[in-house]
């Protein structure tokens, strides 16, 4: 059996192997996806987003409870950060979710983001298309904190949900641009706290004043839960179904999210690739290291060095 | 570019034991080493961290007792993968344990046991020097 027949087959040694050999770069990983790519797009994807210390794991947790009862297998894909001195990382929002590891339905996976030259989009979207053809029902993204590379993610995401606590008045503003083009669902968290009307107030005049931007006409509701004592996650997952029936129940509004995602895609997969071929042989052929030197002894300026780096890998660099 | 694979290790506290302090500040030596850790928690059954540790593709389990359940637990983990086919993840313990009982251990296929005192250097310096990022 090839790996790919493995894993379509459900072959968890061989689908955790693959991931490891996508996040390590490894080019065989990209043939294998290639065979894998005709059994993907059945599986539903969920992106959770959200500051650090939301309860975005707390939730995910919980969600595999509520995915499970109603008889959906589930794979989560759980995102750390890499740290950018020593290059290691703590993967620890496994934590939350081992009460599912004797689970056969569930397959959870914790990802580094690792080195600064990129990778984490595109590695993590590869796993989910690894999820997806080992035939999981419904996969979760858990990215870290909100950012930029989080937004990319959650573009893969058929329903993304934004976790915000009470008290972040402030952040909400900082998070504004943006938010809204990416939130499916807004959960307040910990709503037990003080300042949850406050939250959910601000919440909803900010995604009320911004309804042209509607992503596919769908108006994201605003949900309170208290993810650790599994109150509100019920609904959490109806209104998910709400969304994905949206989507679906117009042609329009379906290709429309089909494309975007597609798109998206293959967008960041070709930047991804780019950063990749081109950094590795600068790094490779030394040159990297000569230009900097060049640079340190004042011989030429960042603009020039850069400028011919690029002329002599693109036709059109010089433009 | 960096051809070098990344080191991925799981850190576990099997057992009814409740005190994570030490697996901790393990797991934290490893991070800063360059390592990919992947902390469970407490309270492990030996098939949930064996289940956990083919789902994370790990190199290395460490596995943290202080409460004496270890001629148990250890092996156990130890059998579980060998029943997996995962036999090539190495398997090391730290903790307190009875003098007599750590040639036992390693004679069960744990690869080495660090017992408290050991310099975290010396905890490094050896999974740098007995595992091996998978070929």
């Amino acid at each position: 059996m090839s790996i790919a027949e493995k894993i379509v087959a459900g072959d968890i040694r061989a689908a955790a192997r693959l991931i490891r050999d996508i996040d390590d770069m490894l080019p065989e990983a990209r043939e294998t996806l290639k065979d894998l790519y005709p059994f993907t797009g059945k599986a539903y994807v969920v992106g959770i987003t959200g500051a650090p210390g939301v309860g975005k794991s707390t939730l995910v947790d919980q969600l595999i409870t509520h995915l499970r009862k109603a008889g959906k297998t589930v794979g989560v894909l759980a995102v750390d950060p890499t740290s950018p001195f020593s290059g290691g990382a703590i993967l620890g929002d496994r934590v939350r979710m081992q009460r599912h590891s004797m689970d056969e339905g569930v397959f959870i996976r914790s990802m580094a983001t690792r080195g600064a030259f990129g990778g984490l989009t595109q590695s993590t979207r590869s796993a989910i298309d690894v999820l997806d053809a080992m035939g999981k029902d419904c996969i979760l993204v858990e990215t870290v904190g909100v950012g930029q590379d989080e937004i990319d993610i959650v573009q893969s995401a058929d329903t993304t949900l934004i976790v915000l606590v009470p008290g972040m008045g402030d952040d909400i503003q900082a998070l504004k641009a943006g938010i809204l083009e990416v939130g499916d669902l807004f959960i307040v968290n910990k709503a037990d706290r003080e300042g949850v009307d406050r939250t959910v107030n601000d919440l909803r005049l900010m995604i009320e004043m911004d309804e042209k931007r509607y992503k596919n006409g769908w108006k994201p509701p605003i949900l309170t839960v208290q993810a650790v004592f599994d109150k509100g996650v019920k609904e959490i997952i109806d209104e998910i179904e709400k969304h994905a029936a949206h989507v679906r129940s117009s042609s329009e509004r379906r290709s429309k999210a089909r494309y975007e995602k597609v798109r998206n895609g293959l967008s960041e997969m070709i930047k991804d690739r780019i950063i990749h071929e081109v950094l590795s042989d600068l790094v490779e052929s030394g040159e990297f290291e000569t230009s900097l030197q060049l640079v340190l002894d004042k011989k030429i300026d960042p603009y020039t060095a850069c400028d011919n780096i690029i002329s002599k890998r693109f036709r059109h660099g010089n433009k | 570019m960096n051809k070098k694979r990344r080191l991925r290790v799981l850190v576990a506290k099997p057992g009814l034991d409740g005190h994570d302090r030490g697996a901790r500040i393990i797991a934290r030596a490893y991070r800063d080493a360059g390592f990919e850790v992947v902390y469970t928690g407490l309270h492990q059954t030996p098939e949930e961290i064996v289940q956990a540790a083919i789902q994370e593709d790990v190199d290395m389990i460490g596995l943290s007792s202080l409460a004496g359940a270890h001629m148990y637990l250890f092996p156990r983990v130890v059998e579980l993968l060998k029943e997996r086919g995962a036999h090539d993840i190495v398997v090391c313990g730290g903790g307190i344990f009875p003098e007599e009982d750590i040639p036992k251990l390693k004679k069960a296929g744990i690869k080495e046991i660090f017992t408290p005192g050991t310099p975290l250097t010396e905890v490094v310096a050896w999974v740098e020097q007995n595992v091996e990022a998978r070929r």
